[in-house]
């Protein structure tokens, strides 16, 4: 069930179209529940397809074919670093080599703890400050050198689930 | 710490790549430090009296005639990469037309190397909010939408606040300052298609779909959003309109050069010691836009650029230190200015492994819809793999410029000519390291990360 409070969400978004083109808020829709439930599941499709008066189909076609949707579970926290030819330029790659060194983990896997999936991925728009990665789709860090890198997961990690 | 506590600690501050002291004439960039973004800052910048002057708030008002007259004679050309002349695609919608009209912003920023309209919106979002306005007005449009990259989702949160105080403020919603002009405008995201920004694309994501591009005609000025006639901007072109509305056209174009009006925003990344955005007159010679940026990193020698974005067809440093960064000489070159975006390689950079890269992209974004480009960019792809991995062919080189002639012109959008033109241009002007790759199944240039 959505809750009153991601309603209260959703019908700000809604709020934005006319009455008739309630489907233009999906997107925004389908971010919010991932940013609550860290994923979009196949219910929370159909709830969001209800919502909006959609065919659950139409939603499904939103949710795979946009990228930064997480079709399954991810970690705590979604590591997306930027490996694109500007970023390969400065260090994107050797940033993503040393994720994957530090957590022990390929890129598009997930740590056993559950609490880092690292990810490729495409321009974040963000060239001038690459090194770039973005954690779970809203915060960019820029300029991350190798002892950006081990202040960040070190201090999520020691963060826990503050 | 928590969390958020912590990520906020590498967020940017904008004063390594926006505010610094090497602009050049500044008009969009001018005075910002990062801080002073909200709407009494940029009031006491000058803001919102170019919308004071077309609404008459202190005198006559402009008609819409005039307003689009000053906006062609400023020659100000698309920012987002098609350069095409605002003022004349402002003059398409039917302004008589009796039905909802749409403006829409494009903020979709993913062309790789492309930086430019976050920091925009990041710290001067009003000028982007009073352009379109100001364009609203002159179309009597009274509906808008702002569509930004999902990946730059702090700056979308900084747009909602900015309209809210907009709002707030009686800019924005009915009878703007008193007058008998009203426009509602929205902030939209992306969530990760590169594809979103090509402008169809856009508005079918707009709507709620997947975003792919629709055919053309009809053209948006006619058949857009909802079906209803539409006029699509980028954001640095919107955010030009105050400073044409408030010093003149004729003003405007003077600080550019004919045909190329004003000042650009340049997204300079890759092997500079400075990267970041710089605004300078249109028309300003690369090798001073370099300068700006602080030459070539640790005193290498220039290779190559690739002038507006990825999918600009590269140019080698020859050719590339005589340009003026402007429309026309970078078209004249053999090349596109496009979004701006500048991407600097030195001469320890691999040919191969950067079009592989970027072929890659184009295959991971393309849409699907379009056979050439659907299956020719992965044909690109897994033919300049194999050669960046030592498994080239002596005919593969030929076979990609054949397939990339193949997608270039055949397809909906503009997606197929960005993924052939760089390979297309790589070929033509590095065919030998290609040869190299082939011939020896390693690299002539040091090999990079």
């Amino acid at each position: 069930m959505i809750s009153d409070s991601t309603k209260a969400r959703f019908a700000k978004e809604v709020a934005k179209y006319p009455a008739e083109q309630k489907q233009s808020a999906v997107m925004a829709c389908l971010a919010i529940v991932q940013h609550e439930l860290g994923y979009v599941s196949a219910d929370s499709e159909a709830q969001v397809a209800e919502y909006l008066g959609m065919a659950p189909m139409a939603v499904h076609e939103v949710t795979t074919f946009y990228n930064m949707y997480n079709q399954r579970p991810v970690g705590k926290y979604k590591l997306n670093v930027c490996t694109n030819l500007p970023c390969q330029l400065r260090d994107g790659v050797s940033t993503l080599k040393y994720l994957e060194a530090k957590l022990g983990i390929s890129m598009g896997e997930t740590t056993p703890d559950g609490l880092f999936t690292l990810q490729q991925s495409e321009c974040l728009g963000a060239c001038a400050d690459s090194p770039v990665m973005l954690v779970n789709d809203r915060s960019m860090c820029s300029f991350m050198t190798p002892d950006k890198l081990d202040q960040l997961v070190d201090g999520l990690r020691a963060a826990g689930d503050k | 710490m928590t969390a958020q506590h912590i990520l906020s600690q590498f967020r940017s501050t904008g004063v390594q790549t926006c505010f610094h002291d090497r602009h050049i004439s500044p008009q969009i960039l001018a005075g910002l430090n990062g801080t002073n973004w909200r709407l009494k800052d940029y009031e006491s910048r000058g803001g919102y009296q170019a919308l004071r002057k077309v609404l008459g708030v202190d005198g006559v008002a402009m008609s819409q005639d005039q307003v689009i007259a000053t906006v062609k004679e400023s020659a100000l050309r698309g920012r987002g990469g098609a350069g095409f002349p605002t003022g004349l695609k402002w003059s398409f919608m039917p302004r008589q037309f009796p039905g909802q009209k749409y403006l829409v912003c494009n903020s979709d920023e993913g062309e790789p190397g492309t930086c430019k309209d976050r920091d925009i919106m990041e710290f001067n979002p009003h000028i982007v909010i009073e352009g379109m306005i100001i364009a609203a007005y002159a179309m009597g449009i009274s509906v808008g939408y702002n569509y930004i990259h999902g990946e730059i989702f702090s700056t979308y949160d900084r747009f909602e606040e900015a309209l809210q105080e907009a709002r707030a403020a009686g800019l924005l919603g009915n009878n703007i300052l008193g007058s008998n002009f009203s426009f509602q405008l929205h902030a939209a995201h992306g969530f990760g298609a590169y594809i979103c920004g090509e402008e169809t694309a856009l508005l079918e994501s707009l709507e709620g779909k997947k975003g792919q591009p629709r055919f053309k005609p009809p053209f948006p000025a006619s058949f857009g959003l909802y079906g209803k006639p539409t006029t699509i901007n980028n954001t640095e072109t919107f955010a030009a309109v105050p400073w044409i509305i408030r010093n003149g056209g004729q003003a405007y174009l003077e600080c550019g050069k004919p045909n190329n009006g004003g000042t650009k925003i340049y997204s300079v990344s890759g092997d500079v010691e400075l990267p970041g955005n710089f605004e300078v007159p249109m028309g300003t010679p690369f090798a001073k836009l370099l300068e700006l940026a602080g030459g070539v990193r640790s005193g290498r020698k220039l290779k190559a650029v690739i002038p507006g974005g990825s999918s600009s067809p590269v140019l080698p440093a020859s050719i590339m230190m005589d340009c003026t960064m402007d429309y026309d000489s970078i078209a004249k070159a053999g090349s596109m200015l496009g979004s701006g975006a500048v991407i600097v390689m030195d001469d320890s950079r691999c040919m191969v492994k950067s079009l592989q890269r970027l072929s890659y992209f184009y295959m991971h974004e393309s849409c699907g819809q379009c056979t050439p480009c659907r299956e020719g960019t992965g044909w690109l792809w897994r033919v300049v793999d194999r050669i960046e991995n030592g498994h080239g062919r002596a005919a593969d080189m030929d076979l990609m410029d054949s397939v990339a002639e193949d997608i270039q012109g055949r397809t909906i959008c503009a997606l197929g000519d960005a993924a052939a033109m760089p390979v297309r241009a790589m070929i033509k002007h590095f065919r030998h390291e290609f040869e190299y790759h082939v011939e020896h199944k390693t690299c002539m240039v040091p090999a990079y990360v």
